[in-house]
């Protein structure tokens, strides 16, 4: 570790490691910090990511991929499935990862092509002169020390508190962080290529329960719900525990873990003198669905490509810095984030006697194409009546 | 003379950070493999209310 770089990265997952290795290629010179002793752990995440999302940015490798996803399966309230599947069958449509291992190879492809990846070390302030981000003062295995960059990229995660300390609002409202827990369980009856979704107020209240394979017996059941329906005997570890209960009695639990999904819309700015957020520090986690890898990757990726440009232009102001935050929002990923935020916002207003209704109407159809707009088009033109009701969920495909 | 103070479970929490996310006073940190209360809390229970895990607790002393 040295004390001066072009480009400092406080964070080494799925985000930072795309921003330090295309930094670095790029010729920066790139460091990256990670604050746990380890890269990859503790995992926080259901490690599902779609297959053509994650083939932009690495070659699918089975060391990291525990499953291959054929569909997704919505499980409405009275038990109804809804099964989304590609048109051709055996296509998988997407991956449950093992990010213990996707992280490390992430990070070590950002450290072949050379930046200094630096563990145990967290950044306990930016360091400051005139309003801009100079660099961070860190505490490495204990022992401070300051590290200078012409552009700090904020990569860290849900607790995002660098852009914080920066002066940029990254607090999340407590409506719009999901509370989470799951469990890696074995010997449990699954369908090894589906990742099921279980919705419904008395399953997971404004959010939903899910089972994602890890392969033939095992998956991540895990849970989301909305922070302001938490509280004591109503957590997501006592809804959790109630479902695995009457699912999955005879299941082993090797893995018990919580986190937090801001599903709130993306921070005002994601940049500032001499700063740039990205990832789950940004907030551009999908709202409706809780991903957050591929978008990761996607602002990491892009960030990178900015800071490359003005680094060499010898200007990383706000304003210099700024197309990576007009570029994302004009992306297809921020026109996706827009657009399920509304649809996460109408779902979340529905009881489950209008969520039955809905998953009634077009369990009988088998969907040919995997996507929200086409489950949203489909919903639609099956519920002529409900036009009013649905008339919100309608604008958010214009 | 009551005082308020944020009492955290260290059996119980899950070190994921979803309380450092919704505090609003920037008063919590996860730091490596522990959760800390860094700097003023004002005991308003958002952070509890939170915590997938309930290791959060808002506490009135005499």
């Amino acid at each position: 570790m040295k004390s001066n770089y072009d480009i400092l990265v406080i964070g080494g997952g799925p985000a930072g490691a795309l921003a330090a290795r295309t930094a670095a290629e790029a010729g920066n010179s790139v460091c990256l910090i990670e604050k746990r002793p380890a890269i990859g752990t503790p995992v926080r995440c259901a490690e599902g990511i779609g297959k053509e999302l994650l083939k932009e940015y690495i070659k699918p490798d089975p060391r990291w991929i525990s499953a291959e996803i054929e569909r997704a399966r919505l499980i409405a309230p009275n038990g109804t499935s809804i099964s989304l599947e590609q048109d051709r069958a055996g296509n998988e449509v997407g991956y449950v990862l093992d990010r213990k291992v996707f992280d490390r190879e992430l990070v070590w492809q950002a450290a072949e092509a050379g930046t200094d990846v630096v563990v145990k070390t967290r950044a306990t302030a930016p360091i400051m002169e005139n309003g801009a981000v100079r660099g961070a003062k860190v505490l490495s295995v204990g022992t401070p020390a300051d590290i200078r960059a012409e552009v700090v990229i904020a990569a860290d995660g849900t607790e995002a508190q660098f852009a914080r300390w920066a002066g940029l609002d990254t607090t999340v409202p407590l409506r719009e962080m999901m509370s989470c827990a799951q469990y890696l369980m074995t010997d449990i009856d699954i369908d090894a290529g589906s990742t099921d979704f279980y919705l419904g107020n008395e399953i997971a209240p404004e959010g939903y329960l899910w089972a994602f394979p890890k392969g033939d017996r095992t998956a991540n059941v895990g849970i989301g719900i909305s922070g302001r329906k938490s509280r004591d005997g109503a957590r997501a570890k006592d809804y959790l525990d109630r479902f695995v209960a009457k699912n999955f009695p005879h299941g082993k639990t090797i893995e018990a873990i919580a986190g937090g999904v801001p599903v709130c819309r993306p921070l005002a700015c994601t940049v500032a003198d001499g700063l740039m957020v990205i990832g789950d520090a940004a907030r551009v986690v999908d709202p409706l669905t809780g991903g957050g890898i591929g978008n990761a990757m996607f602002t990491g990726r892009l960030a990178a490509r900015v800071a490359s440009g003005c680094i060499e232009a010898g200007n990383c102001s706000k304003e210099a810095l700024m197309p990576y935050d007009t570029e994302w929002r004009a992306s297809r990923m921020g026109t996706f984030l827009e657009r399920n935020y509304k649809v996460k916002e109408y779902f979340i207003t529905l009881d489950d006697t209008k969520l039955n209704a809905l998953a009634d109407s077009i369990a009988s159809i088998s969907l040919k194409e995997f996507s929200v707009s086409a489950l949203i088009k489909e919903l639609i033109k099956r519920n002529p009546k409900m036009l009013f009701e649905l008339k919100a969920l309608k604008d958010t495909l214009a | 003379m009551v005082s308020t103070m944020l009492r955290i479970n260290r059996d119980k929490c899950g070190y994921c950070g979803t309380c450092v996310a919704v505090c609003p006073e920037d008063a919590l940190e996860l730091i490596d493999a522990y959760l800390s209360l860094e700097r003023e809390c004002i005991a308003c229970g958002i952070c509890a209310r939170a915590c997938p895990f309930g290791a959060l607790e808002v506490v009135h002393e005499e």
